[in-house]
């Protein structure tokens, strides 16, 4: 007994004794004196040079820090649990953040929604949420981007590089927004080629770098010649098809640093604009809005310059399409459309525009994609 | 003679953190940051006014837990390393708890989805320990290895047949309740996860010390032929220490569903149970050490966001910091042993 007593006591009194010392030095207020300035907040998932989702909003944040009387403060790595919680109110009350982006889908219900109960004076930004009107608070807002015309893109330069005629798609989960770019980057290559098949692999979580490489590598094994993908860091599938010497195109931010040969394009979010305009309407006293979405005309999304390997016919074709959705005329999903399993998705004669939010709720991969969402 | 061996105890300890600390501070300054203005934030942001505390004690309540479910295997000499597996079990019987029983008042809902949360852990940790008896497969590996079986069971179900459809973009499981989910102490962020993680600690503590049972399970772990001799059981010790331990991580998932996420998904894999091998092995195994200990990696962790935020410093260094003061920990605890072992002869 006495050995346990004294070895509590010793950790107790180690541990406390480390910071009680170094307490009486700490507390400053917050800063307070720089009050003019508007405090921005921005919290991450994962690391912010992940080459992918975290870093296409860490380079929206660096946008924001180059504005005048603005202030960032940011947090890498935050788990969805009790601790977004805590950095967004730490983010509040220590630095006096009064707007906040916290960047990943799963912070949202019920993270940002308890914390933004408790500061209705603060403007939480969140990417990617379903804001409703009546049952969410008024200082949250949702801003998402139709990357899937970016997908689109994408899948047109796959479709004149491939040789094959087999496409590769490497994605997280079978949920809407993913199942929503597989089937776009499907259409987008078929509209060059309809013989084109794509192959989806689903690795069953966000960053599963190993499960990637794997999955990239027996796609490649299997015939695939451009690879694309829907995971959080596409570094490793990037890095593995330009090893294998096969084409591939991006998600999410730039990755032709690190395919020089085979990267073709790729379907990047355009955080630092859309950034920069949020906080210049919150600077300016107005709220963004609660339910904000766009697509490549509004400045959402926007495609990595072209790679070495991307042929004139494929540009020509590639901006053209560019061209209808900048003039806002472009339809991806439109009837007639089966599924993979020969069902009728989309009547003939309807045309589902990108506001449309039947499609926010996709659960099938159109035809000529060869996976299953998992369910029946 | 007593009195002096705690002062030297606490002595070592308190230098061993002081020195851990400061490697880190030589490290900040080498990365150009000022470490006396690093050294105050860590501080102010671990445990510097209320909010810094609720901070720091949201993220102990389930380490506390966590930790049990190493150190009270360890008892009885086994090392269980599948407390993340055990966690997720937990929070999937909070679920299918909430979904039977929902319909209860709140005085028997809320036990009940708890005690089912910690039945699926406790079974979850005792298969390693049937499994050593049974076959004489290590428990170390055998728990490891579930953790993955058991992350995968737990996305199947949550994002497949318990999935609510209302979920799309975050699959997660049916919603527990909102009369049934744990409240806060007062007017603080800090959950009743925190009391029950200190009665857990506490009770085992007394358990292990003064039971007869205790006894047994030391005797049966640190030398099983002895046991034996003294007609002690062999293999209902060994499982038990693995349930008990497997409940405790069960809680700790059944209350991060009940009281932080409301409904079970994928970001209940965060790595509390893997902090709680931590926290256990810091705590030399002792659950009331593990109190402590708890604390002060939930200090750490609370004050990291403070480090990256005022000093750009990256997610990483906290973690340089945990790892140093912990090693500092476990070195100056070994030498210690390792002297007196030799002053016993």
């Amino acid at each position: 007994m006495q050995r346990s007593v004294s070895r509590f006591q010793a950790v107790v009194a180690g541990g406390l004794a480390a910071f009680l010392l170094s307490c009486s030095g700490g507390s400053k207020a917050p800063a307070e004196s720089a009050s003019k300035d508007l405090m921005v907040g921005f919290i991450y998932v994962g690391p912010k040079d992940d080459y992918g989702y975290n870093q296409a909003h860490a380079e929206g944040a660096a946008a924001v820090k180059t504005m005048p009387g603005v202030k960032v403060v940011e947090e890498e790595k935050v788990p969805e649990t009790v601790e977004v919680q805590k950095s967004m109110e730490g983010m509040i009350t220590q630095d006096g953040a009064k707007l906040i982006f916290p960047t990943s889908f799963g912070y949202f219900d019920p993270h940002v929604l308890e914390v933004a109960k408790k500061y209705p004076d603060v403007i939480f930004l969140h990417a990617g949420g379903l804001w409703t009107e009546g049952k969410h608070p008024k200082n949250v807002g949702s801003y998402f981007g139709y990357i899937d015309e970016g997908q689109y893109l994408n899948g047109v330069i796959a479709g004149y590089t491939t040789k094959t005629k087999k496409l590769g798609f490497i994605a997280a989960k079978p949920i809407p927004q993913v199942l929503r770019n597989v089937n776009a980057f499907t259409l987008g290559a078929r509209s060059v080629n309809p013989n084109i098949v794509v192959t989806v692999v689903f690795t069953g979580d966000w960053s599963m770098p190993v499960a990637e490489a794997n999955a990239a590598n027996s796609l490649i094994d299997q015939g695939a010649d451009v690879l694309t993908m829907h995971v959080d860091s596409p570094k490793v599938v990037v890095q593995t098809a330009e090893k294998r010497g096969v084409y591939v195109a991006g998600y999410h931010a730039d990755q032709s640093a690190l395919a020089p040969k085979g990267y073709l394009t790729g379907a990047e979010w355009n955080w630092p604009e859309v950034y920069k305009r949020f906080v210049e309407s919150v600077k300016g006293g107005k709220s963004p809005g609660n339910f904000i979405r766009g697509g490549m005309k509004d400045g959402f999304v926007k495609m990595s310059p072209f790679g070495p390997a991307v042929s004139a016919d494929a540009k020509t074709k590639f901006e053209a399409v560019k061209a209808e959705m900048m003039a806002g005329n472009f339809v991806i999903f439109k009837g007639p459309l089966k599924d993979n399993k020969g069902k009728e998705v989309i009547a003939a004669g309807t045309s589902l525009v990108q506001t449309d939010p039947v499609l926010e709720g996709m659960d099938y991969l159109v035809t000529g994609v060869v996976g299953s969402t998992g369910s029946k | 003679m007593e009195l002096r061996q705690l002062v030297s105890r606490i002595a070592r300890q308190v230098g061993a953190l002081l020195f851990g600390l400061l490697l880190f501070l030589i490290f900040v300054a080498v990365q150009g940051r000022n470490p006396l203005a690093v050294l105050s934030d860590l501080a102010f942001g671990a445990f510097g006014n209320s909010f810094s505390w609720q901070n720091t004690l949201v993220r102990t309540a389930p380490l506390l837990l966590t930790a049990l479910c190493t150190i009270v295997p360890a008892q009885a000499g086994i090392v269980i390393i599948g407390n993340e597996g055990a966690l997720l079990m937990g929070g999937l019987g909070a679920v299918l708890g909430s979904m039977a029983f929902g319909f209860l008042p709140p005085a028997a809902g809320i036990p009940v989805i708890l005690i089912a949360g910690s039945l699926l852990g406790a079974i979850w940790i005792s298969l390693s320990g049937i499994l050593r008896q049974a076959r004489g497969v290590d428990p170390t590996i055998s728990s490891l290895l579930l953790h993955y079986v058991g992350l995968a069971i737990f996305l199947f179900l949550v994002e497949g047949p318990l999935r609510d459809p209302a979920t799309l973009n975050k699959p997660s499981s049916w919603s527990i309740p909102e009369a049934l989910r744990i409240g806060r102490l007062g007017s603080s962020d800090v959950h009743v996860g925190l009391v029950l993680g200190l009665i857990a600690c506490l009770g085992m503590w007394v358990l292990l010390k003064y039971s007869a049972w205790g006894f047994g399970v030391r005797i049966a772990g640190g030398n099983p032929r002895t046991a034996a001799m003294m007609g002690l059981p062999r293999n209902s010790p060994v499982i038990a220490v693995c349930a008990i331990g497997g409940a405790c991580a069960g809680l700790a998932g059944a209350v991060e569903v009940s009281a932080i996420h409301y409904n079970a998904n994928a970001s209940l894999a965060s790595g509390y149970g893997f902090s709680g091998i931590l926290v256990a092995f810091a705590a030399r195994q002792n659950p009331l050490a593990a109190i402590p200990v708890s604390l002060l990696l939930g200090g750490l962790h609370a004050a990291g966001g403070i480090l990256q935020r005022r000093h750009g410093l990256s997610d990483a260094s906290i973690n340089v910091l945990q790892g140093l003061m912990f090693l500092a920990i476990l070195m100056a605890d070994g030498w210690g042993a390792s002297t007196r072992r030799t002053a016993k002869g």
